[in-house]
């Protein structure tokens, strides 16, 4: 189910403008990748790009390889639609379809594949992607209320249930809880913590102490002024990004010297 | 303190100026609402009372003068909305959603403009253009699909039927449908789009995910503002059909049944006495129709209210 995700000399440009320069890094399967730096560095365009979700915008586009367990994301009869099944994401405000109950919002994913799953399946699943987002308890007697109706913490792990739900390879999460108040993002931190079992995960972050608290590894990343690419700074365990970073822009990074 | 003095004055005078226009016009169109209704149930009583000879045509009172212009009004607006809401959905998620914004802008551009004809210039272009274009087609569904009742001939020679008025009226009440469904189309959140679309959604699965369910409120709006249109609308029908006051189905036939706003203007200029008042009467008849559909289409609305993502 978890794969490795090896990023080779990838440049990430919106139009003519370099947005991302250079970057390389391998992620091992079942770990938490945490992507930290300041605004603007580059840091969710990188994560976009691991399930190319950056093609919505128009002009977007990429040089270098992004390969998961060997197959090249980019090469050219890849269907960017295929990818997203593999690759899930969680998003920095929650998402759920507000048209939908908690359990359409659950089984969205899965509907797209036009599989027409027996009722009793869809209830399963439906009950292991809600237990899995540990969400099942607080939701399971009022699975046909809108997504909505929930609280921003619940929601939030709504849409990573949703996510799960379709079985994906990587799971990446763009700063899934700085919409969150202290006692959801515990729980979501938690929740990562049992996820990364079973998936690869990566999370962009603005909050190092959750960086530190959630990841087993930890990229850096810096623009040396407005208009001009990120770049990877450096990528090490978390420990020793936090502890003894081997450049200097890191350390006044993580110490909160700037950003 | 100049702000405590204001503040201990009151509302300040600019607040007050403001409120008192804003209720003003909003009185406003209460008062005239009330003036045309006034006007219509006190110029229709005499018509409601008449009996046989007095009324237009043959009429035995006026619920039998009236039945056939109403279902004609109906009839041809639901036509022209099955042939434009469909259009005006599809070519508003073109321009949303599919086409290069440089096209997009062009097509709307044009959509606003064929707001602006004139409904005699598309009456004159059913006449002259449609009817003659469409006659062969009519021709080839009577004799080969004839068996199905909507298609019983036999079939008018000039393409001047209820189906060709309803095409006029689908057209123009197009503009109007497609520019309220695209901005409800925009305004889809970009968040629930790229939801559905780290999904592994398709565009067109993005759009039935994200989109429509999204926008349905805003389409049932756009359904009936150009069902407004299409009920109320005058000279496309008076133009394009020679009716008769009947009831049928028949979308090919040479005898159609009229719409009320049709039979008004075709009738008024040489209608006296009661006859004028079962016009006007006929009116407040059309005036009830819309009332009621518009309130049906409120209940459709508000039914899902919880699903909307009005709260989200």
């Amino acid at each position: 189910m978890s794969k490795r995700i090896e990023v080779t000399d990838l440049d990430v440009y919106y139009s003519r403008f370099l947005a991302v320069q250079n970057v390389s890094l391998t992620i091992e399967p079942r770990t938490v990748t945490a992507f930290i730096g300041p605004s603007g560095c580059g840091k969710s365009t990188l994560l976009r790009t691991l399930n190319r979700m950056h093609e919505v915008v128009p002009g977007a586009r990429v040089e270098g390889r992004v390969l998961i367990d060997g197959d090249d994301l980019y090469a050219p009869d890849v269907d960017p639609v295929l990818v997203r099944r593999q690759v899930g994401m969680v998003f920095q405000r929650p998402n759920p379809f507000p048209t939908m109950s908690i359990r359409e919002n659950v089984l969205a994913g899965v509907r797209l594949n036009n599989r027409r799953m027996p009722r009793a399946d869809a209830d399963d699943l439906v009950e292991r992607s809600l237990a899995s987002a540990n969400l099942w308890n607080e939701v399971k007697d009022r699975l046909n209320l809108p997504g909505s109706s929930l609280s921003g913490g619940q929601q939030q792990r709504l849409c990573i249930a949703r996510a799960v739900a379709v079985a994906p390879d990587v799971l990446l999460m763009d700063e899934p809880c700085s919409a969150l108040d202290p006692i959801s993002t515990l729980a979501i931190e938690d929740l990562i913590e049992e996820l990364k079992q079973q998936y690869t995960i990566v999370i962009v972050t603005h909050n190092m102490q959750q960086a530190s608290r959630v990841s087993d590894r930890t990229a850096f990343f810096n623009i040396s002024g407005a208009g001009t690419p990120g770049t990877l700074i450096e990528y090490d365990d978390t420990a020793t990004i936090f502890s003894r970073p081997s450049v200097q822009a890191t350390e006044d990074y993580v110490s909160g010297k700037f950003g | 303190m100049t702000t405590d003095t204001a503040r201990r004055g009151g509302i300040r005078l600019g607040d007050r100026v403001f409120a008192g226009s804003a209720a003003t016009a909003g009185a406003l169109i209460l008062i005239v609402l009330a003036a045309v209704a006034v006007f219509l149930i006190a110029q229709s009583l005499p018509a409601l009372g008449a009996g046989p000879g007095e009324l237009p045509g043959t009429a035995q009172n006026f619920w039998v003068y009236v039945w056939p212009l109403v279902f004609g009004t109906i009839w041809s607006a639901f036509l022209a909305l099955l042939v434009a809401t469909p259009l005006s959905i599809g070519i508003a998620l073109f321009i949303s959603h599919y086409a290069p914004r440089r096209l997009a802008q062009a097509l709307g551009y044009v959509i606003d403009l064929l707001a602006a004809v004139p409904s005699v210039v598309f009456g004159l272009w059913g006449i002259v253009v449609l009817a003659p274009f469409v006659q062969p087609m009519y021709s080839w569904l009577v004799a080969n699909l004839g068996w199905i009742p909507l298609f019983a001939g036999p079939v008018s020679g000039t393409g001047r039927t209820v189906l060709t008025a309803s095409v006029v009226l689908a057209v123009m009440v197009l503009p109007i449908m497609t520019a309220i469904c695209r901005e409800v189309f925009l305004q889809a959140p970009r968040l629930h789009e790229e939801a559905a679309l780290a999904l592994g959604a398709t565009r067109w699965e993005m759009i039935r995910m994200a989109v429509l369910p999204f926008a349905r409120a805003g389409i049932v709006s756009a359904i009936m503002l150009g069902l407004g249109r299409a009920l109320g609308e005058t000279m496309a029908v008076a133009m394009v059909l020679s009716p008769a006051l009947v009831v049928n189905m028949f979308l090919l036939t040479s005898i159609n049944p009229n719409t009320i706003a049709a039979n008004i203007a075709l009738q008024f200029p040489e209608a006296t006495g009661v006859s004028v008042n079962a016009l006007i009467a006929s009116g407040l008849v059309l005036f009830l129709v819309t009332l009621g559909i518009n309130m049906i289409a409120r209940y459709i609305v508000g039914r899902r209210r919880a699903f909307s993502g009005a709260n989200a």
